[in-house]
């Protein structure tokens, strides 16, 4: 494997973006009928000893939902487990802001709902772009994770009687969403880093907070450890173990304006990549309907109000073009309550890329409201009429306040402006059934792996699935590896630790040293700016070619004339941020050709050459029904390998929601 | 809008630390205040300076990695977050003091930057329920009547930002102790580890050197999650019962 320290800069010359190959690594998803798959594999597994599971030490980055789960039930079974994490605290991984809610498939409204359905909605919902197998078994497992959250204390919502309430979330036609008032994610979290500090208590993990992970150390092939930079010391150091299992959440920041927290980054999943793990699927993007909308230049970070609000909201723009008339002058019969008029069976529940692109036409048609017309209404007059002031508060208090801190509205009485903004991305690492890349010993859980949502993820699964794979599947598949797998003795004192160990020094020097003219934050708006302009919610060839075209001189600007000030050997947040930016402008490149290949829509990708005369989203099954895995290729072009999707249980049709 | 900011630098935990002053006239009402920090830390990069350091992440309100006193008061004193915190709550022309959380178990990294390690220590002495996973009953087999489980939840929206802490007069972490010790204590599942769950909780915030409750109510009036009193109350009647028993 060829390891490289220095960036690529490799102008876009011709056509021929990237190679393909025939090649794809196996599954891995057990025969037989899928309902019994899981059940089978898990009793096909090998098992360590307890007394043995002592002396294997496995490293989980990332303390999220799907990281902390992992790392406390490991460490209840036995392992050594080591867990890190970019935050002073585990508590504050970016699943703590995830408001709406958790799907489970279990049916207590007896509405319908069952395993097969929450499995079905899913694999539709993904729009046929997600491994059967996988989905199936998410499904089933998520009956599991609202007992064990229950067990830990998580104060979901109730009903009067005392049982669990749920609403419903977009693309399902049940209420099978769970919840803790508009605090869902913070709730969860919050339960997961309590049984993480239980482990903590109990000697079994070692927490590094304020530690990130800065690449991953191959040994013969294997995945054997990783580099990490102390953020308060500035010190660089390696960690050995017999696993690594990376749930470092998603990239979407690669936007610059998101909904994520500020220093969510693709750094350790991008490092793997960089030593051969393939990347499935990197240009499928969430883009959300319901964010507060820009408002200045200066603008941080973009607001989310919870899809949940979309229960008891109507999504609204004027008839006319140009309206310019405050809310509540325009007549109802004035109005066009757009998503109710064109998806009459689903509404205001429409999935999400559905949702957003309805937006951006009415928008674009020039009937968005607010600021330079990117907005449209999601109106609660109704359902305040209907339900009172007091259930809708009980229900979104906390948005609702923090939607009047940023707006300075009262959206109790005028209607919330919303408008799309990057949210969640279903690309990520690639994994087999095992939760494993294809190196050997490299884990991927939660929102970091290309996931089970396909192209577009439906509200609520989520959080569904970091737990699902931190609480079940990677608890059951890393001992299966580490009882499967023959470990030759290991330290940090290997070569490959010390090669691994330079690079990163050497890394952190060179961006040092530069002392440009442009800030970090500079160039990584421009970057934000070319991946939403020519990469967003609708995408063509020319403009794709236009964005990726900039990419790599954006590249070149940031490493001839960034000026990182400080030290290494210090508590420096520019040179933590500046190194994020380093990778995502590579990744920014994948994304880009990922996207230029796949000329199909499908969910959340939307190319404007493969559309219905109604404008909704043309897919291309007979020369996409795959998950496009690229392989990094050095300065050299990526290599794109495909994983063919077969659907024998949910038959491809065309996704409707009319 | 014009600012005149007086903010607290200190290199790092030895170095003792001092005020310095900068201006901008690029604030704008509608900017956060972190927004406003960060086009003042833009200019300060632009001439060749150290940016000030402060902890942010989520920047919305709930991770509670945040916080900053401002003229005095943590969060600066509208019921939020300092990242929730609007510029036009500012005048123009205003000069604005902005310190770390000032507690001896939270010890300056940097600049505004501040450890509070200390409080995830006292959730490891006993803020859980021991629930290991896959053994758990079915979810709706235990039912939390709706009043308790609302109430429990008015405690577990606790972001653990520390404003509490550095809002009292004695430093103690009281309110945040309490808040996690009412929100497990209240719920069925909660009810076996409940007397030593407190009385190791209590046992570390002492051990980690924060100071004892005498009732100010500072935390509670600076909390941007409006946690109130009442979970001290609860505490300390727990507190008490423990004792009686013999756990504490
Ligand atoms: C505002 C908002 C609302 C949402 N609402 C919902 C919802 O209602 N329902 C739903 O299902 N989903 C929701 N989501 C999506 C969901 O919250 C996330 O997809 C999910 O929580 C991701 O969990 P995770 O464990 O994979 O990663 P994260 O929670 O993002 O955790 C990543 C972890 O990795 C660590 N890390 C990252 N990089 C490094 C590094 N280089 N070194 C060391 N550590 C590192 C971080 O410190 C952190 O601990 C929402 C998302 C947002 C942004
Ligand atoms: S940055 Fe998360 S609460 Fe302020």
């Amino acid at each position: 494997m060829a390891t490289v320290v220095e960036p690529r800069i490799a102008p876009v010359k011709n056509d021929n973006l990237w190679y393909a190959s025939d090649s794809m690594p196996p599954d891995m998803a057990p025969s037989g009928p899928i309902a019994e798959m899981w059940d089978k594999h898990r009793f096909e597994m090998k098992l360590v000893n307890p007394s043995n599971r002592r002396k294997f030490t496995i490293l989980v980055v990332g303390s999220g939902l799907a990281g902390g789960a992992a790392a406390a039930t490991l460490g209840e079974q036995g392992y050594n487990v080591k867990c890190f994490c970019y935050q002073d605290s585990p508590r504050r991984a970016h699943s703590i802001a995830a408001q709406g809610g958790i799907n489970a498939a279990k049916n207590y409204r007896n509405d319908g709902d069952s395993i097969y359905r929450l499995f079905y909605d899913t694999v539709k919902g993904g729009d046929f772009r997600a491994r059967e197998s996988n989905v199936y078994r998410l499904a089933e497992v998520s009956v599991n994770i609202i007992d064990q959250c229950v067990a830990a204390g998580v104060p979901f919502a109730r009903e009067y009687g005392g049982l669990l309430d749920t609403r419903s979330f977009g693309g399902a036609q049940v209420a099978r969403t769970f919840y803790a008032r508009g605090q869902t994610g913070q709730q969860l979290l919050l339960g997961v880093y309590q049984g993480l500090c239980r482990q903590i208590d109990r000697g079994m993990v070692k927490m590094y907070p304020r530690t990130e992970m800065l690449d991953v150390v191959l040994v013969d092939g294997v995945a054997r450890g990783i580099i990490t930079r102390d953020m308060v010391t500035g010190a660089v150091e390696a960690h050995a173990g017999d696993a690594v299992v990376l749930c470092t959440g998603g990239y979407g920041n690669v936007y610059y304006l998101s909904t994520y927290a500020r220093g969510s980054n693709a750094t350790a999943i991008w490092r793997a990549y960089k030593r051969g793990a393939l990347f499935g699927n990197p240009c499928f993007v969430q883009i959300h309907p319901t964010c507060i909308p820009v408002k200045g230049e200066y603008q941080s970070k973009l607001t989310l109000m919870s899809e949940s609000v979309r229960n008891d909201g109507r999504v609204w723009v004027p008839k006319k073009v140009g309206d310019n008339r405050p809310p509540g002058q325009i007549p109802e019969d004035e109005r066009d309550y757009y998503l109710e008029r064109m998806y009459p069976s689903f509404g205001n529940l429409a999935p999400r890329d559905i949702a957003s692109r309805a937006a951006k036409r009415v928008c674009d048609e020039g009937r968005g409201v607010g600021p330079g017309g990117l907005g449209v209404y999601l109106d609660l007059a109704d359902s305040i009429k209907r339900l009172g002031k007091k259930v809708i508060e009980e229900r979104y208090g906390n948005l609702m306040e923090m939607y009047e801190q940023i707006t300075g509205e009262n959206p109790y009485e005028v209607p919330i402006r919303i408008f799309p903004a990057v949210h969640y991305t279903m690309g990520g690492l690639w994994v087999d059934y095992n939760l494993m890349s294809n190196i050997p010993g490299l884990f991927v859980g939660g929102e970091a792996n290309f996931s089970d949502h396909g192209a577009n993820r439906l509200g609520a699964s989520a959080l569904m699935q970091g737990l699902s794979d931190g609480y079940f599947v990677l608890p059951s598949t890393v001992p299966d590896y580490i009882a499967s797998t023959k470990f030759k003795p290991v330290t940090t004192d290997d070569p490959a630790f010390k090669e691994a160990l330079n690079e990163t020094n050497v890394r952190v020097k060179r961006m040092l040293s530069i002392q440009g003219e442009k800030t970090v934050d500079d160039i990584y708006r421009e970057l934000g700016q070319v991946m939403w302009e020519f990469c967003g919610m609708g995408r063509n060839d020319a403009d794709l070619r236009t964005g990726l075209a900039r990419i790599p001189k954006l590249r070149e600007e940031f490493w001839q004339n960034v000026r990182v000030p400080g030290e290494g050997a210090e508590l420096n947040q520019q040179l933590e941020k500046a190194g994020r930016v380093a990778d995502f402008l590579e990744l920014g490149e994948l994304m880009f050709i990922d996207a230029l290949h796949r000329t199909e829509s499908c969910g959340a990708h939307f190319r404007e050459e493969s559309q219905y005369p109604d404008g909704e989203a043309k897919r291309d099954d007979e020369n996409f029904r795959y998950v496009a895995a690229w392989e990094y290729n050095g300065a050299d072009k990526p290599v794109l390998h495909k994983e063919n999707l077969d659907f024998e249980y949910v038959h491809l049709a065309v996704r409707s929601y009319k | 809008m014009n600012l005149t900011l007086k903010v607290w630098r200190q290199k790092n935990a030895q170095d003792a630390g001092r005020f310095e002053t900068y201006t901008t006239s690029e604030a704008d009402p509608e900017m956060s205040f972190m927004e406003m920090l960060d086009i003042v830390n833009q200019d300060i990069i632009r001439k060749g300076g150290d940016p000030i350091a402060f902890d942010h992440d989520c920047r919305e309100g709930i991770c509670g990695t945040c916080g900053v006193v401002i003229n005095g008061v943590p969060h600066g004193g509208h019921g939020t977050t300092t990242c929730q915190l609007y510029m036009r709550h500012f005048k123009d022309g205003e000069t604005i003091t902005i310190e770390p959380w000032r507690a001896r178990p939270f010890p300056v990294l940097k600049d505004l930057i501040v450890d509070r390690a200390a409080l995830d220590r006292i959730i490891v002495a006993g803020g859980y329920i021991s629930a290991s996973t896959g053994s758990a009953p079915d979810a709706n087999g235990i039912l939390v009547p709706k009043p308790d489980s609302d109430a429990a939840m008015n405690y577990a929206v606790c972001i653990g930002c520390g404003a509490c802490v550095a809002a009292c007069p004695n430093g103690s972490a009281m309110l945040f102790t309490a808040a996690k010790v009412a929100h497990l204590n209240l719920l069925p599942q909660g009810q076996p580890e409940r007397y030593t769950r407190t009385a190791n909780m209590v046992a570390q915030m002492d051990k980690e050197g924060f100071g004892g409750c005498t009732n100010h109510g500072e935390c509670t009036a600076v909390c941007p999650a409006h946690i109130d009193m009442s979970a001290i109350a609860r505490l300390n009647r727990d507190l008490l019962a423990a004792t009686l028993k013999g756990v504490a």
